[in-house]
């Protein structure tokens, strides 16, 4: 197809014109219509869909699942998200200001900090926190099991929040800040004050997408060689999954951590729809 | 006597663009003195230089006395006493008018939140806005944020205040009201220092005028004197420019 537009053809009185574009389009739909068609028939009809059923949705082994899915995993997730999300939202601001700060070794700390933790893979940093015990003899992660998931998410979110935290105050028009110093705030009292209150809200949407991707990498924990009251989805889906030799757990596992992305992903862009509105 | 404001060969480089090529001058108490001139002459720059929002190359700065310039100077302190409005008003998107008014007297005076607000209400009906005090900027027209930038910066109880081109974001039905204001703090006495293209607010308010060209003072004297009657030729040529836009 070229983009250049098609020379105008001047309408042929009679109606004896080849196909207008508009023509050419409705039967090019018509025929991505029957191809979509063919394709779902083809599915169904090849699909086994008996043996499917018998391992993806079973609905006796899916009652199993309950109610340990919401009581212990769902739960769980909740508190190694929430809990990495308040440490990641906390040290990334920290390192976001460190990093604009007009102290070079802040700026070089943070720049480093943030370069190194988003540039390994989260399942990296979950392995290494198994091994802390074996390098700091006599240290434990505070908190137990739960400290050392909400640690990982923490320090992996972190480097990520502070980018998303760097824009948000990069974000707050110079003049704000020389309004601030002009009432005689201290560049402390100003960032307190005026800029961080206005940068946090610039950045509630991006920052609702980063918990939905920490809340998603919560299952590394699994990693972490949890085990009884401490699972969260993946783990508690995959063993009920080895224990039945049926992936249905692992099925429902993944309903419920949708139950929970979907709407935060929908409250994540009305809340930019609204950013966007207020400006 | 000290002066309000004491400038001493005062420069300003922003890498190799010289601003202000050597100014000097003085601005007395209860003075009322407009800076005019054509953009990219440094007028801004000499304003934001009094309270250090530009930090100077060269050069002193006195404010009441006191060198603002100095490295030791408490400039937090200074900041204080000088009050300043801006072109883009700046002010906080995340209060309420009120709020705007109340938030350095209570952060920076630590003035208790009864007496803040009461100091509050009472400057922004002096730039009488008084029913607006709920309103966040964003629900208000630029004429009202702008006095609520002023009324911001006089509940500091400020001993000068710096106005940098206070009208030239607003539309024209709404710099009346932004000058009226002006023209009362000027009655009441307010030392001020005014960036401005309004040549008849210059003309009727300003007890002395500069016109700065190329980072120098070109010419400083009366209203009368440096409106009306000019001496110099790029005073003549930026007026005439000025006073009758279509040649």
């Amino acid at each position: 197809m070229t983009d250049r537009l098609p020379p105008p053809v001047a309408a042929e009185p009679g109606g004896k014109a080849r196909l207008s574009p508009r023509k050419k389009q409705r039967i090019s739909r018509a025929i991505q219509y029957v191809v979509l068609v063919a394709i779902a028939v083809g599915i169904v009809l090849y699909a086994d869909w008996g043996s499917l059923a018998e391992n993806f949705a079973k609905p006796d082994v899916a009652g199993k699942a309950l109610p340990e899915l919401f009581t212990v995993a769902l739960r769980n997730t909740i508190i190694y998200s929430v809990g990495g999300f308040i440490f990641s939202f906390v040290l990334g601001l920290v390192l976001a200001l460190m990093r604009l700060s007009t102290v070079r070794p802040y700026r070089w700390i943070s720049t480093l900090y943030i370069e190194i933790f988003r540039g390994l893979p989260a399942l990296l940093i979950f392995l290494l926190i198994t091994f802390l015990p074996l390098a700091l003899p006599g240290f434990a992660v505070p908190g137990g099991t739960y400290g050392q998931g909400i640690l990982g998410l923490g320090l992996v979110g972190a480097a990520y929040q502070a980018e998303v935290f760097r824009a948000g105050l990069q974000a707050v028009p110079k003049g704000q800040v020389e309004a601030a110093r002009s009432l005689g705030m201290s560049a402390a009292r100003a960032q307190i004050t005026v800029i961080i209150p206005q940068a946090i809200r610039i950045v509630i949407p991006p920052t609702t997408n980063q918990f939905v991707a920490l809340l998603k990498d919560s299952s590394l924990v699994l990693f972490l060689g949890v085990s009884g009251e401490y699972v969260e989805l993946a783990k508690f889906g995959n063993d009920l999954a080895s224990q039945y030799a049926n992936a249905t757990p692992i099925m429902v596992s993944g309903l419920t951590y949708l139950l929970v992305t979907i709407p935060l992903g929908h409250l994540s862009t009305r809340l930019e729809k609204r950013e966007v509105r207020a400006r | 006597m000290t002066h309000a404001i004491e400038i001493r060969d005062l420069h300003k480089h922003f890498g190799k663009n010289e601003v202000l090529r050597g100014i000097d001058c003085t601005v007395e108490t209860g003075q009322v003195v407009c800076v005019i001139g054509p953009s990219g002459s440094g007028k801004s720059t000499l304003l934001r230089c009094v309270n250090l929002l530009e930090e100077p190359t060269r050069g002193k700065v006195l404010v009441e006395g006191v060198e603002v310039t100095d490295p030791d100077v408490d400039i937090d302190a200074v900041r204080r006493r000088i009050g300043m409005v801006f072109q883009q008003f700046n002010l906080f998107p995340h209060m309420t008018a009120l709020q705007n008014v109340m938030i350095a007297q209570q952060r920076v005076l630590k003035r208790g939140k009864k007496e803040a607000e009461k100091v509050a209400r009472t400057n922004l009906e002096r730039v009488g806005i008084g029913d607006k005090a709920g309103s966040y900027p964003a629900q208000l027209s630029g004429g009202q944020q702008q006095r609520v930038a002023i009324a911001r910066a006089l509940a500091m109880g400020p001993h000068l205040m710096l106005f940098d081109e206070p009208t030239s974001a607003l539309d024209p039905e709404l710099v009346g009201d932004v000058l009226a204001v002006m023209r009362k703090l000027a009655e009441e006495g307010m030392t001020m220092l005014v960036v401005t293209h309004e040549m008849g607010f210059a003309r009727e308010v300003a007890d002395r005028v500069l016109f700065m060209d190329g980072g120098v003072i070109v010419e400083d004297g009366s209203a009368d004197q440096v409106i009306g009657d000019p001496q110099q030729e790029r005073t003549r040529t930026f007026l005439k420019r000025v006073l009758h836009p279509e040649g």
